[in-house]
């Protein structure tokens, strides 16, 4: 009975530094959103930048949008989590000062320095320019990337010692007693085991992608520093997976903490709940080798992995996440609002991006699919209507003025044509891709360039909504800061 | 394949997009008491579970069993031996020992990079990708493929290379036996 019973929970505002990490977000997403339109526009032929200026854009728009989902995500988990240990504004602090820091690294090799890499600096081309870039440039990138890392590292090196010190261990933070012995219903909240998890994988994941970073840039001013290209290649896919990964696990606690609140129903960790966050980390470590299907030099048994754990974890995503959260809102006499509107359609991202993720790490059609614009198609819908919308969702919720407050015409407007907006312009993504539209390229063939201007139109339409949630979220960062109820009460006989 | 894709995750995403949708509609008027909602919908989750186990599962071990990795993966033609073409990645063009192969014979492509990470996607005659390999540095990855179709195929870079990526581009002519 207690797995069905809700004790109300508090609505605490926004400390001075969550603000921050989500002012930051806002700025550096709509500036990477309006590269990503750019990009479009390019490949629409209805501008004309030129190849290095959008291979620029690009490689700006990965660094950044990685970067900014682990600030937005931080925020999220950081805001919640310390409902339920103690955690040191410091450290939150200082990961945004170094965040800042390596974004100015990174904005100084691209614009000045000329490097366009990619964000995924695939060893050994960020070296290896052909004189359009210098190995300056080069080491001012990926500085700048290990100076964000160690951020991160610092950041979930403070969450530990907290969890530690409230939990004693991470089986116990995870939830393990109560998932391997008797549910007594005292398991830790889905927040805390969702941060553990995060920080478990994401400790592991920078700290491979801080030994590759530092070795390439060894390699930069001594080449006889030699590095195996496949053993690079494979480090960077487990600490990028890994990362952007993350980046949704702790976006995802905003629904796990409002959610219940809306509905009155609480989100317990059962068993089934708890298995699949151990399942989670561990998977999410694993998967990996599915970024590396076409490498036929990879040892195959890793390969064979890659796909059969995507197809897992598909399950806890499904039939916990999004199922759970069906649950809590059926028959809940729901009042919507922005915030759980957003919240709720971003599980639906999820989900759905999920599905066309799956299915391209399934060998035999990643060897018709693997760097088409399949890839972007799959990733922008589990990002963008998935791991953004649960961010923008937790800023409405903050900014919210009272239970009763109601959103404008604008919002509502904003929220459908972000909707629509996101499923064209991925659809449009899928569809190049099934049309074996190639990604990553500047300059695009004449057959296909209708489904460009069709993703152009869409974007354009995500980008104005975008707009419009990060006025209302200015807006309010006043409100946003004070301790008061927000979440609308469900009510018996509430209409949808 | 790419077909079977496309209208896979078009279904998949739509059963999704159905239950969000019946729930958002079927949201007003509260079940006050939620633990007998949330035993019915428990119950519901165990039969979703072996209806996802009993499709994806035989989906997963199906897919597994015939690989782009095995020398079988190339269909049988009609012509003996495997043709063998070197193909070197550079940037920014493609290298290859013989730009023309025979119909309805396997080919052997051993592919490689002489200085970046390439990708060696073949394209067909409409320019739909049929099989790809990535091409690295310090290693030879073989593709085997036999094409059933004469005509102009083209090789595609499918792996960033940098500024000129977009263009490097080779022609790959299939002939008559």
């Amino acid at each position: 009975m207690a797995n069905s019973t809700y004790a109300p929970m508090p609505e605490r505002g926004a400390p001075i530094g969550v603000l921050a990490y989500l002012v930051t977000t806002a700025a550096v997403l709509l500036l990477m959103m309006v590269f990503g339109l750019l990009m479009r526009l390019e490949q629409a032929q209805w501008i004309s930048m030129g190849a290095p200026w959008f291979y620029k854009l690009m490689t700006l728009h990965g660094a950044g949008m990685v970067g900014i989902a682990g600030i937005a995500g931080a925020a999220v988990m950081w805001y919640f989590l310390r409902q339920y240990v103690t955690l040191s504004p410091k450290v939150f602090a200082a990961n945004l000062a170094l965040f800042l820091i390596g974004v100015t690294m990174i904005l100084a090799s691209v614009l000045f320095g000329d490097f366009h890499g990619a964000w995924t600096f695939l060893y050994p081309l960020p070296g290896t320019s052909l004189g359009m870039w210098s190995e300056h440039a080069a080491a001012l990138f990926m500085g700048g990337l290990l100076v964000i890392g160690v951020g991160f590292l610092l950041l979930h090196l403070d969450i530990a010692r907290a969890i530690v010190t409230r939990y004693g261990n991470f089986a116990n933070s995870l939830g393990w007693p109560q998932l391997f012995g008797k549910d007594d219903g005292n398991a830790p909240p889905p927040a805390v085991v969702a941060s553990t998890m995060v920080t478990i994988v994401n400790v592991i994941g920078l700290v491979v992608g801080a030994s590759i970073l530092t070795m390439m840039l060894i390699n930069l001013y001594v080449p006889a520093f030699d590095i195996d290209p496949l053993l690079a290649k494979a480090m960077i896919y487990f600490f990028g997976h890994v990362f952007i990964n993350a980046t949704i696990y702790m976006a995802v606690i905003a629904v796990y903490e409002i959610l219940p609140r809306y509905t009155q129903r609480p989100w317990k960790a059962n068993k089934v709940f708890l298995a699949s966050w151990t399942a989670s980390t561990l998977m999410v470590m694993f998967i990996f080798p599915h970024h590396l299907l076409m490498d036929f030099a990879f040892p195959r048994w890793m390969l064979v992995m890659g796909q059969v754990i995507g197809y897992l974890n598909t399950v806890p995503i499904l039939l916990v996440t999004a199922y759970g959260a069906l649950m809590l809102v059926y028959r809940s006499g729901i009042r919507w609002d922005m915030s759980v509107r957003l919240l709720f359609v971003s599980l639906f991202g999820w989900a759905a991006g999920a599905m066309p993720a799956f299915i391209d790490g399934t060998i035999s059609v990643n060897y018709v699919m693997h760097n088409t614009m399949w890839v972007p198609g799959h990733f922008h819908t589990y990002l963008l209507l998935g791991m953004i919308a649960m961010v923008f969702g937790f800023m409405y919720y903050l900014g919210k003025p009272n239970r009763n407050a109601a959103d404008s015409l604008a919002d509502r407007a904003a929220f459908w044509a972000y909707t629509l907006g996101t499923v064209g312009f991925t659809l449009s993504f899928l569809y190049s891709g099934k049309e074996s539209v190639a990604r990553r390229y500047a300059d695009h063939l004449p057959e296909w360039l209708p489904y460009d201007r069709i993703g152009s139109l869409f974007a354009m339409l995500v980008v104005g909504a975008t707009l419009v949630f990060l006025v209302r979220f200015f807006a309010r960062l006043g409100p946003a800061r004070r301790d008061r109820a927000r979440a609308s009460l469900a009510v018996a006989g509430a209409a949808a | 394949m790419q077909e079977i894709a496309w209208q896979a995750s078009l279904v998949l995403m739509a059963l999704v997009a159905f239950g969000f949708v019946y729930v958002a509609i079927n949201s007003g008027n509260r079940e006050a008491d939620f633990a007998p909602l949330q035993k019915r919908a428990y119950r519901l989750r165990t039969r979703l579970f072996w209806g996802l186990a009993l499709t994806f599962g035989p989906t997963m071990i199906y897919t597994l069993i015939s690989l782009p990795y095995d020398a079988a993966h190339a269909r049988e033609g009609t012509g003996g031996t495997a043709q063998v073409i070197r193909a070197t990645g550079h940037l920014w063009y493609w290298e290859l020992s013989d730009n023309e192969v025979e119909v309805n014979r396997p080919v052997e492509f051993q592919v490689t990079s002489a200085d970046v990470n390439h990708g060696f996607g073949i394209y067909d005659t409409d320019m739909r990708l049929i099989a790809q390999v990535q091409a690295m540095p310090g290693y030879v990855n073989t593709l085997k493929h036999t094409f059933s179709k004469e005509g102009s195929y083209k090789i595609l870079c499918l792996e960033y290379c940098g500024t000129v990526h977009h263009s490097m581009i080779a022609e790959l002519k299939v002939v008559k036996q």
